[in-house]
């Protein structure tokens, strides 16, 4: 199997790997391979992402982006017709195990979706607590605490605190799409996917959030879906190149970027096709 | 200047005039109600609408349709009560947790209990049902809480607690149905909010789901009980059709009387001479007026919701 | 971890009680319908079928459950496709919104007001209990509920198809009958015969416009007896015998309801298939 792997130097080559399974990334995917009814979207996807990075994925529309990152937290297999093959490691172990309840993966591996979408019918406060409610959670201090902190570290904090209780979508885009952040930060995750976060969103918030985003690597792993290259090269450690559901290539952000290995590679960096 | 072509002209006049049938119909209707019933209600003023007697010989004439209201208003709260949350357990499943091919058949099976004629659910429920009740339900409720008022009363299954069974399994293919199109009406966006916190399939829907369809969902429950208010034959064969204060219903095994029941049962006996059959006409009256009220504020709500999540129908 | 137990109990409990509501609303409609068959199946006999009560059948119910339908059919579905043409092609003004309003309401009344009324300004000034009473009650019922099937099926078809008739020098109202009420045929049918089952089961507005009779059809302006309404009678009754009649009548009512619902339902999908 053929794979381009991480030296110690964060350079990306070329290895030869005979049956042995590489498990240094926080997650990675092994053979994946997925499709919607007889749909074949990912073929055989192998992909490692590193710890504490920001990793994002790249490619035209319609390659398979969205469903890779949606194979990461199992959100793919919600949608009816949908089937995947292969593996996916968290931590070393198989998230897709028999023995492996999604609702446990997804609190480890959140996401945030490409169209801001608080819950509506709860306040801002609720939104960010909701995940911890149902843990058991109850109101008191220590929730308090951990809405505070979340809504912070998503840099939403100043500009809402007086509204706690407002709903959830009385604010403007940049911040409801920060408001998830929040929520999904309030669970600690280990990971979070983003699926083209800033797509919906004016320039200004579309700044901030990838301000937020290099920013949250030092606490999380982040995995972000993006169409806008030039935002890959800003706020991206590792690029992966997605096309037609096959990946193409992968390895350092800088070394993607000013020197592709591959042709198909440098046709879409350079704007050839889109 | 051109002139409409008279044959589009005299088609739309035809459609309008028959289109306006329903409106015309209803007015006939609550005129025919009003005046019928004025003498009974001028008679007895208030008393018709506060007291429990029902007195037809002529002399001795006196009318309170209490009674019956209340048979009315308690049935159909039975029927909300075990029928709604029946409804709602049959659109979750079949919205959010059955297989695709199990959908269409459980769907269908479902409505086709809207199939059914009234009078057939009244038989089985005099012959069939109202045996289980009694040996499943009375009997059992009876011992263990016969002391308490509204248990009271030998069990024979021809009360208010039949009755009231019946019309819940009578308004459950229009509760579930609406209450499917609510929830499928949800956006998605929602759900996969819910799910990617980690949220079970059963948190998704009673948090969310429910919640973001409430209003939705009010509206299907209040069209359920528009049903349950308007629904006759079935009623009048298992209520037990008692008359006068004895009707009404201050326990669950005790015979009672619907306003709708009431009509059907006494209507072609009513006593010529008296002020029965206005009596009759007033009850069918505030039988009308609490059907209107109750469709209309559940039309409004579902309208409004269906409207708004599924985009421009009109 | 924490409550993590209780909450996939609860979601697999609740996933048991939903099923659990689907079973118990489809015992009673399995019960009746074996009630039905078994009860009423040894009443079924040419004699039962075609004789008069004094004979121990209820021949003149089933003549006057089709007599019924006939007459309803020819005062309620002209009546009720025409306001449904109303409704759909020249409905979007406010008269039309408020004729829609009560025609949702007319859908909606106690049938026993339907006969209230129709005993009023019919059989009172008539004189007798009548055919043609229990015909316009019926048809009151019928013609809000096909109105408002012949408006859903006719807002389904295309505008483009009206254009194409009128931009021809096709009238308008030529337009309509011709061109648009065939295209929407399949779905006019369906609603109609739908609803002509849903009518034909109806009991209380029979009760004091048609009274019931012995006799077979003895005019238009005379008592006849219907199906539903013998069934009722007979259940009444402390005879064990007659008691089997009404079983009996109910399976013929049962069979001609059931089976016009199932036999539009197999028509339209197989149109539909094809």
């Amino acid at each position: 199997m053929r794979m381009l792997k991480l030296n110690s130097n964060n350079n990306a080559e070329e290895m030869l790997m005979e049956n042995s399974v590489v498990t240094d990334g926080k997650m990675q995917s092994i053979d994946l391979n997925a499709w919607f009814g007889a749909k074949h979207v990912l073929k055989n996807i192998n992909l490692s992402v590193k710890a504490n990075s920001v990793t994002a994925i790249i490619g035209p529309s319609g390659c398979g982006k969205s469903t890779l990152i949606r194979c990461f937290n199992r959100m793919h297999e919600l949608v009816p017709n949908a089937k995947m093959t292969g593996k996916i490691l968290l931590d070393g172990r198989d998230i897709y195990a028999n023995d492996v309840d999604p609702v446990l993966i997804r609190r480890r591996v959140g996401m945030v979706f490409q169209k801001p979408n608080p819950f509506p019918t709860m306040s801002i406060y609720d939104n960010v607590a909701a995940g911890l409610k149902l843990t058991g959670m109850k109101k008191g201090k220590n929730l308090d605490e951990i809405v505070k902190r979340s809504l912070e570290q998503a840099t939403l904090w100043d500009e809402i605190k007086d509204d706690l209780k407002k709903s959830g979508t009385s604010i403007s885009g940049g911040q409801q799409q920060r408001l998830c952040i929040a929520r999904a930060i309030a669970l600690q995750p280990e990971v979070i996917l983003m699926d083209e976060p800033c797509s919906a969103l004016d320039p200004i918030a579309t700044a901030k959030i990838e301000e937020l985003i290099v920013s949250l690597k030092r606490d999380y792993t982040v995995v972000i879906v993006t169409h806008n290259m030039q935002q890959a090269a800003r706020v991206s450690d590792f690029t992966a190149f997605l096309y037609l559901g096959e990946l193409v290539e992968y390895g350092d952000t800088n070394g993607i970027f000013e020197n592709p290995r591959n042709e198909l590679t440098e046709k879409y960096i350079t704007g050839e096709f889109g | 200047m051109n002139l409409k072509p008279s044959g589009d002209n005299l088609f739309k006049t035809l459609t309008t005039i028959l289109a306006a049938s329903a409106a015309i119909i209803l007015l006939i209707t609550a005129y025919t109600l009003l005046t019928g019933s004025l003498p009974a209600i001028q008679r007895f003023g208030i008393y018709f609408f506060t007291g429990t007697q029902w007195n037809p010989v002529v002399g001795r004439e006196i009318f309170g349709a209490l009674p019956y209201l209340l048979g009315t208003l308690v049935t159909s709260g039975i029927a909300l009560i075990i029928g709604v949350p029946i409804s709602l357990g049959i659109a979750t499943f079949l919205v959010e947790m059955a297989p695709k091919t199990f959908r269409v058949p459980i769907s269908y099976l479902v409505e086709l209990l809207a199939a059914v004629p009234s009078v057939i659910y009244g038989l089985w429920g005099l012959f069939v049902m109202r045996f289980w009740v009694i040996d499943y339900i009375e009997d059992p409720l009876s011992s263990l809480l016969g002391w308490f008022p509204t248990f009271s009363g030998t069990p024979f299954g021809l009360d208010v607690l039949t009755a009231g069974l019946i019309l819940a399994i009578m308004i459950i293919p229009t509760v579930s149905s609406v209450s499917r199109e609510v929830i499928q009406a949800v956006p998605d966006s929602i759900r996969e909010g819910a799910y990617s916190i980690g949220a079970t399939r059963w948190e998704v829907i009673r948090h969310w789901v429910l919640s973001y369809g409430r209003s939705g969902i009010f509206g299907a429950v209040i069209l359920g009980l528009g049903r349950a208010v308007g629904e006759t034959m079935a009623v009048t064969m298992v209520i037990g059709n008692a008359i006068g204060p004895s009707a009404v219903p201050t326990s669950l095994f005790k015979p009672s009387q619907t306003m709708s029941s009431l009509i059907a049962n006494g209507f072609l006996e009513a006593t010529p001479a008296s002020l029965e059959l206005p009596a009759y006409m007033g009850v069918g009256l505030i039988l009308l007026l609490l059907g209107l009220i109750i469709n209309v504020i559940a039309h409004v709500m579902v309208s409004r919701v269906l409207k708004i999540k599924g985009g421009a129908v009109e | 971890m924490d409550n993590y137990v209780y909450r996939k109990f609860k979601n697999n409990l609740f996933f048991v009680l939903c099923f659990l509501c689907v079973i118990i609303a489809i015992i009673p409609l399995l019960s009746i319908i074996f009630e039905v068959v078994v009860r009423g199946a040894p009443q079924l006999s040419l004699q039962f079928l075609t004789q008069p009560p004094s004979e121990g059948g209820i021949g003149p119910a089933i003549q006057g459950t089709l007599i019924l339908i006939g007459l309803t059919s020819l005062i309620g579905i002209p009546v009720g496709i025409m306001s449904g043409v109303y409704l759909a092609e020249y409905g979007n003004n406010k008269f039309a919104t408020w004729m829609r309003t009560f025609n949702d309401l007319l859908t909606e009344f106690p049938s026993i007001v339907v006969g209230i009324t129709v005993f009023t300004v019919v059989v009172l000034s008539i004189g007798s209990f009548s055919a043609i009473a229990g015909a316009l009650a019926l048809s009151i019922m019928l013609i809000p509920i096909v109105a408002r099937t012949t408006e859903e099926s006719l807002k389904l078809i295309p505008n483009t198809l009206r254009e194409a008739s009128l931009a021809l020098g096709v009238h308008k109202w030529r337009t309509t009958v011709s061109v648009i009420l065939p295209a929407a045929k399949s779905g006019l049918i369906t609603g109609t015969l739908l609803a002509v089952a849903r009518i034909a089961g109806e009991t209380a507005p029979l009760i004091m416009t048609i009274l019931g009779n012995q006799h077979f059809f003895l005019g238009f302006t005379q008592p006849m007896d219907a199906l539903p309404l013998r069934i009722w009678r007979s259940a009444l009754q402390p005879s064990a015998a007659v008691q089997a009649q009404g079983w009996g009548g109910a399976l013929v009512l049962v069979l001609i309801v059931l089976s016009l619902n199932i036999g539009v339902r197999l028509a339209s999908q197989g149109r539909l298939r094809r």
